[in-house]
């Protein structure tokens, strides 16, 4: 079977900066990459890299099959982005966004009620975002990451200021028992290693190790 | 494709119906600046090329607002990212936003011109509606498919509020001239069409040519 993710050198550059370089990579379908390191270490770039939202500069990167940047026609609407915003409108109901990114991705209507229902936010899914609480707005960007039902989720953070119940909720749409290909972002260091494969460390854009490791080892990278 | 426009363009309604931010502001900006015309002129009517020349500045300032204001809510509320995550054909957000903006100045029009024929205009509009109508749709067309290219250009600078009107003015000379020269012989005393149809035809042939432009170049926009 091939990998969901293949990566080979892949070195991203935002002008003269390098943002990632020599990153190396494959993770199996079903496996969980957890991405770690400081801030500006190059998680956020990787991640955006990973769906098809930046070009790779050099080396090789395979995502799902599609050869990136040439094939990355192919990538949309197979990946669930959840990042730093929630990528939904504050001035629209959680149910008319849902809607919206359901007409998008040629999803059908009843698929918005489940994802609500999933989330637990059925109850206020027709209040605009901008009277929600934060971690509301958290819970209806995760089911916008999942309305299309995507094979690979790249998730940055994707527990920010969700509560523990809150959190224990989305366990099934983006947690390990997702079933997904998943790339977790978080500086949750023993969390993220608990549940994940593999740990991909990264230093300045550099790949500092990969493979399962001990918290010990990963110190090293925020200091 | 036709779908996925239609989506963003009730998208866009909807955010504008709640948000009331773009047409009031554009109107409300063609009613300041025809009090100020009717005051700084110090006339009690215009008529002809000025009158004209009068309509259609201010119209094509009043565009310049909404063209900052297009891509606001994608730029702040990462709505580009999320339509480049969905399988969609990228020219569908052109096409939204190029109707959207469209529905903005018809909307803006509703008020403005019959506020410009009570403040500034000396012969009444009322024997002239059908041609004004064809020139206002031919001339928000332009507008909107220009507008729709620039403002999506703007949108990735750190300059978008002085690149916007830099780049849009220049690029919607043709349409006023073409505008203001079909308009002018309705806004005379003695009315009656003028050489209508070779001006409408250069509207029309600016509005080919820019919607063609625009639908051909919008994808490379989008990339990073």
């Amino acid at each position: 079977m091939d990998p969901a993710i293949e990566l080979d050198g892949l070195e991203r550059r935002y002008g003269e900066r390098v943002a990632l370089s020599g990153v190396t990579v494959s993770l199996p379908e079903g496996a969980t990459l957890a991405v770690l390191g400081a801030n500006g270490a190059g998680k956020t770039t990787l991640l955006r890299v990973l769906a098809a939202l930046l070009r790779p500069h050099e080396g090789t990167a395979r995502v799902l099959g599609a050869e990136l940047p040439g094939e990355r026609w192919k990538v949309p609407g197979k990946v669930g982005y959840l990042g730093h915003e929630p990528l939904l409108y504050r001035q629209l109901t959680g149910r008319e966004n849902l809607h919206y990114q359901a007409r998008l991705h040629g999803v059908d209507g009843s698929r918005v009620s489940e994802v609500l229902d999933a989330v637990g936010m059925k109850r206020r899914a027709d209040e605009p975002l901008q009277d929600l609480s934060r971690g509301m707005v958290q819970r209806l960007a995760a089911a916008r990451a999942v309305l299309h039902d995507p094979p690979l989720l790249l998730l940055d953070e994707p527990r920010a200021n969700l509560d523990p119940a809150a959190s224990e909720l989305l366990e099934s749409l983006i947690g390990r028992s997702s079933g997904r290909t998943r790339v977790l972002v978080t500086h949750d260091v023993e969390g993220a290693l608990a549940e994940s494969d593999l740990a991909l460390g990264l230093k300045a854009g550099r790949q500092m190790f990969l493979g399962k490791v001990e918290p010990a080892a990963v110190r090293e990278l925020y200091r | 494709m036709i779908g996925a426009a239609g989506a963003i363009l009730r998208k866009d309604l909807r955010i504008e119906l709640r948000a009331k931010e773009s047409v009031p502001a554009m109107t409300l900006f063609t009613l300041t600046v025809y009090v100020l015309f009717h005051f700084g002129l110090d006339r009690d009517s215009l008529d002809g090329e000025l009158a004209a020349g009068v309509l259609w500045v201010t119209l094509l300032l009043a565009a310049v607002i909404g063209v900052s204001r297009l891509f606001a809510a994608e730029r702040e509320q990462g709505g580009i990212d999320a339509l480049l995550l969905a399988p969609v054909d990228r020219t569908s957000l052109f096409l939204a936003k190029a109707a959207a903006l469209y529905l903005f100045l018809a909307a803006v029009e509703v008020v403005a011109v019959p506020a410009f024929a009570l403040l500034l205009l000396g012969p009444g509009l009322s024997g002239t509606m059908p041609e004004l109508l064809l020139i206002l749709a031919l001339g928000n067309l332009g507008i909107a498919a220009v507008g729709a290219l620039v403002a999506a250009l703007a949108a990735e600078t750190r300059a978008r509020e002085l690149i916007a009107p830099l780049l849009l003015l220049p690029l919607l000379v043709p349409v006023l001239i073409a505008c203001a020269q079909a308009t002018e012989p309705f806004l005379r005393q003695d009315q009656g069409p003028e050489d209508l149809a070779r001006w409408l035809g250069l509207l029309t042939l600016y509005d080919v040519v820019f919607v063609l432009l625009s639908v051909a170049v919008f994808d490379y926009l989008l990339e990073d």
